[in-house]
């Protein structure tokens, strides 16, 4: 191997450049496999008879696509007029508990989609809490109905808007004040000032947090199964469930990746676009924060508002009715065999995607090139691909190629690296950028070999992105859903799966307890991740470039 | 060895599969088995209108499924249409009355505002709670919520009356792949579900029409000589195909 020594500084400057075939091979696999379920989905549904264009072409394909923009487009819309207020309150305006609501207000990322529709049916449903508190005494026979569009809207927006929230937040600390005071130098109001200054250099950020809450909710199979309000996930879900001809999944398929690639181009070409600097970031807080006077309680209120709707009310209709189920003859020993699985899946799922996303990490920050740039964009891909496209993937593919591992725990691990891998590579990749090449050439060049580098200066120094990155790729494990009802083995049950199925058959004091394990599994997961570094204020529990989903 | 809860599942595999012995099929009610002896079912489960007792009597019930069209059901009853079951049901209901009957009926319960439910249990649930006052299922999933709410639950199974195809019994049931490498095993498995033993939990546990004389049942269920079920051969219930493209014509599932 002509790279395998590099005693010489120059030689190694060279080498960064290039970098092994030991060093690429690994990462192009890793990128490969992200690729090969779609790549053959696409093939599949290319292929499939002219009966299967037939029924895409159908008035009602139309209608099911025509459902799931709207809703992508309502939530999204939705989630900038909530996030905005909240993100600029927070972070520029002299709110009473004004950190504390930073806080409060990031929680409902740890509430998975699922989780949120079950709390609407069980509160607003026919049967629900609602409907038994309110209802009955004051005689009202049927509430309204709670099921469709604007039970899925409003769930996935109160759930999703910290996406666009964590965005607009770590904009508005870098913004520089200064420009919105020479705006109100020249004459305009405060308002004035914001709506024609701070708002259009808010611009990217609200975009780029939007277009994360589109493909959340183009992703979404949770709260529109349980809503059901037909999407696309869902009417694929549907589609396999109940035929034997899966040309028509493969299909939908193809239009739900086609909408995800939409939203991922417009993404890459507003990050593209326009970058705004501040000269002098954070001087704001050296001018104080814009007094709201009058409006203090109004913003209390909203705060509030919001706080409650997404994340108390949830809990607490969750602990009724855990409550209720132990009072009645809910078991809490059925819990252990879904928490088992969770947890065995999930550590699985984050230890491989670990292992994977490292030598992908690597050569994105050690040998920066088209080539790189291309495995980036191919990885992450795979996490904006919903989920359950990529199990219809894995189902056809494994039945066909790979019988064996068709309905094994191993498949399943696979499909979560292959949705799960960008997170990986980001938290991998931003400890990697702190460990100096340096260091590991002056490792070489005292004589140890690559695995010995690895072992021993890589890998205690990028110890906390490996241990972060495994966190991250768990938790979004935990809360996986279509996949995992897609491919887990028969009788293998996580909690997800076990609040999904309880609770779309409407018992509801059966999933509240694995929902509630969920979310206070998700807590924990997501304290850790923002005690490692990731700051609520202004990166959220973001890390790299990639959100928790 | 295949093992399917419905027998549009079992027909469409059928040619897959190889005749099971005389000592296995002969003790299967003739019903419930194939002709050909290429599978037998393993437990019944008949297609009934649950209904909210506080609103409904027998008497307001119709005879046929057919009846449900008429404006006076108008937003009163729901169904499961992707569950394979309440598919099966309209297999048989386009054998016994044609394919045009089979897509006016559905056309009408879907101009009727017939309410659309993730499953069984959800349907049985809301006629408990009158959400809705009828609706069509397995009769089983009652028995279920029986047993978690006593037998106050304010809703009871409704057998649809003459043969309608409302109120066919339907099987899970097995067959064995004419493939198989372990032909002795499969034998011993379905002879094992077949048992007493087998049928008497299917009986108690599940609810479900045993397959074979002699077994004892719940106190509420009607009994399976007491179901005026349609004459409708199971084994021509294959075509679930064909009736996916009916329901995805008329729009009832995706």
């Amino acid at each position: 191997m002509a790279s395998g020594v590099n005693l010489s500084p120059a030689k190694g400057l060279h080498r960064r450049k290039g970098g092994s075939s030991l060093v690429w091979a690994p990462a192009l696999l890793a990128g490969a496999a992200v690729l090969l379920p779609v790549v053959y989905l696409v093939i599949r549904a290319l292929g499939a008879g002219a009966e299967a264009w037939e029924l895409l072409l159908r008035w009602r394909t139309l209608e099911i696509a025509g459902r799931t923009v709207l809703l992508a487009a309502t939530v999204t819309v939705g989630t900038a007029l909530i996030a905005v207020p909240l993100a600029w309150l927070t972070v520029r305006s002299d709110l009473p508990l004004r950190r504390l609501w930073a806080v409060l207000t990031t929680l409902p990322l740890a509430i998975p989609s699922y989780v949120g529709a079950m709390v609407v049916v069980a509160a607003l449903g026919p049967r629900g809490l609602v409907q038994q508190i309110v209802g009955q005494p004051l005689g009202i026979e049927r509430l309204p109905e709670v099921y469709g569009f604007p039970g899925a809207a409003a769930t996935l927006m109160l759930l999703s808007f910290p996406y666009v929230l964590l965005s607009v937040r770590g904009a508005l600390w870098g913004l520089d004040p200064a420009l919105e005071e020479a705006g109100r130098t020249l004459g305009y109001s405060r308002w004035g000032a914001f709506r024609r200054v701070t708002l259009p250099l808010l611009r990217p950020a609200i975009v780029a947090g939007g277009l994360l809450v589109a493909l959340y909710t183009l992703s979404d199979f949770g709260a529109v199964s349980l809503l059901r309000y037909e999407t696309l996930t869902w009417a694929i879900y549907l589609q396999y469930e109940a035929t034997f001809d899966r040309a028509v999944a493969a299909a939908l398929s193809l239009i739900l990746i086609l909408m995800a690639v939409t939203v991922l181009g417009l993404e890459a070409w507003s990050k593209g676009r326009g970058h705004y600097y501040g000269s002098s970031a954070r001087a704001f807080l050296q001018s104080g924060p814009v007094p709201l006077g009058p409006w203090r309680w109004p913003a209390v209120a909203f705060c509030l508002v919001v706080v409650a709707f997404s994340v108390a009310l949830p809990l607490a209709i969750l602990g009724y009715w855990l409550v209720r189920g132990l009072a009645g003859s809910e078991a809490l020993v059925s819990l252990l065999r879904p928490a088992v699985g969770s947890v065995v899946v999930a550590s699985l799922a984050a230890a491989a995607a670990v292992v994977a996303a490292f030598p992908v990490a690597r050569v994105m920050t050690r040998f920066p090139g088209p080539l790189s740039g291309i495995l980036g964009v191919v990885t992450y891909s795979g996490f904006a691909l919903p989920g359950i496209v990529v199990a219809l993937a894995l189902v056809f593919f494994s039945v066909r190629f790979a019988y064996p591992v068709y309905q094994s725990l191993s498949l399943l691990v696979f499909a979560y690296v292959v949705l799960f891998l960008a997170p990986a590579i980001g938290a991998i990749k931003a400890s990697l950028l702190q460990v100096s090449p340096r260091v590991e050439e002056a490792a070489r060049t005292v004589g140890a070999g690559p695995w010995r580098v690895f072992a021993r200066v890589t890998l205690p120094l990028a110890a906390p992105g490996f241990l972060s990155a495994g966190a991250l790729v768990f938790l979004v494990t935990v809360k996986e859903l279509p996949a995992t009802l897609l491919l887990s083995p028969p009788g293998f049950k996580t909690l997800a799966t076990t609040v999904w199925s309880a609770s779309s058959a409407g018992f509801f004091a059966q999933a509240a307890a694995p929902a509630l394990l969920l979310v206070l599994a998700s807590g924990v997961v997501m304290a850790f991740l923002i005690a490692r570094g990731g700051k609520v204020s202004s990166q959220g529990v973001t890390r790299g470039d990639v959100p928790i989903r | 060895m295949f093992y399917a809860q419905d027998p549009g599942g079992l027909g469409a595999v059928a040619h897959l599969l190889g005749e099971l012995p005389e000592s296995i099929t002969s003790g299967v009610d003739p019903r419930f088995r194939s002709a050909e002896g290429k599978w037998v079912g393993i437990s019944g489960r008949a297609r009934v209108v649950v209904y909210n007792t506080k609103k409904l009597g027998e008497a307001d019930l119709p005879a046929s499924v057919m009846e449900f069209t008429e404006p006076r059901w108008k937003g009163r009853m729901g169904w499961a249409p992707t569950n394979g079951s309440f598919q099966a049901f309209v297999t048989a209901l386009r054998v016994m009355k044609g394919e045009e009957a089979a897509r006016r009926w559905l056309e009408g319960m879907v101009r009727n505002g017939v309410k659309a439910y993730a499953n069984n249990t959800a349907i049985v649930q809301a006629v408990a709670s009158g959400e809705v006052d009828a609706g069509l299922v397995n009769h089983y999933y009652l028995f279920r919520l029986l047993e978690e709410n006593g037998e106050s639950y304010p809703a009871r199974n409704y057998y649809l009356k003459s043969g309608d195809p409302g109120s066919v019994i339907l099987v899970s049931g097995a067959g064995i792949l004419s493939t198989s490498k372990n032909v002795e095993a499969a034998q011993k498995f379905i002879e094992f579900m077949l048992s007493d033993v087998s049928q008497q939990y299917f009986a108690s546990r599940t609810y479900e029409y045993p397959v074979v004389q002699g077994i004892k049942t719940h106190r509420l269920l009607l009994p399976l000589a007491q179901v005026q079920s349609p004459n409708v051969e199971l084994a021509s219930l294959a075509d679930l195909e064909g009736t996916l493209k009916l329901l995805r014509e008329v729009g009832v599932v995706p």
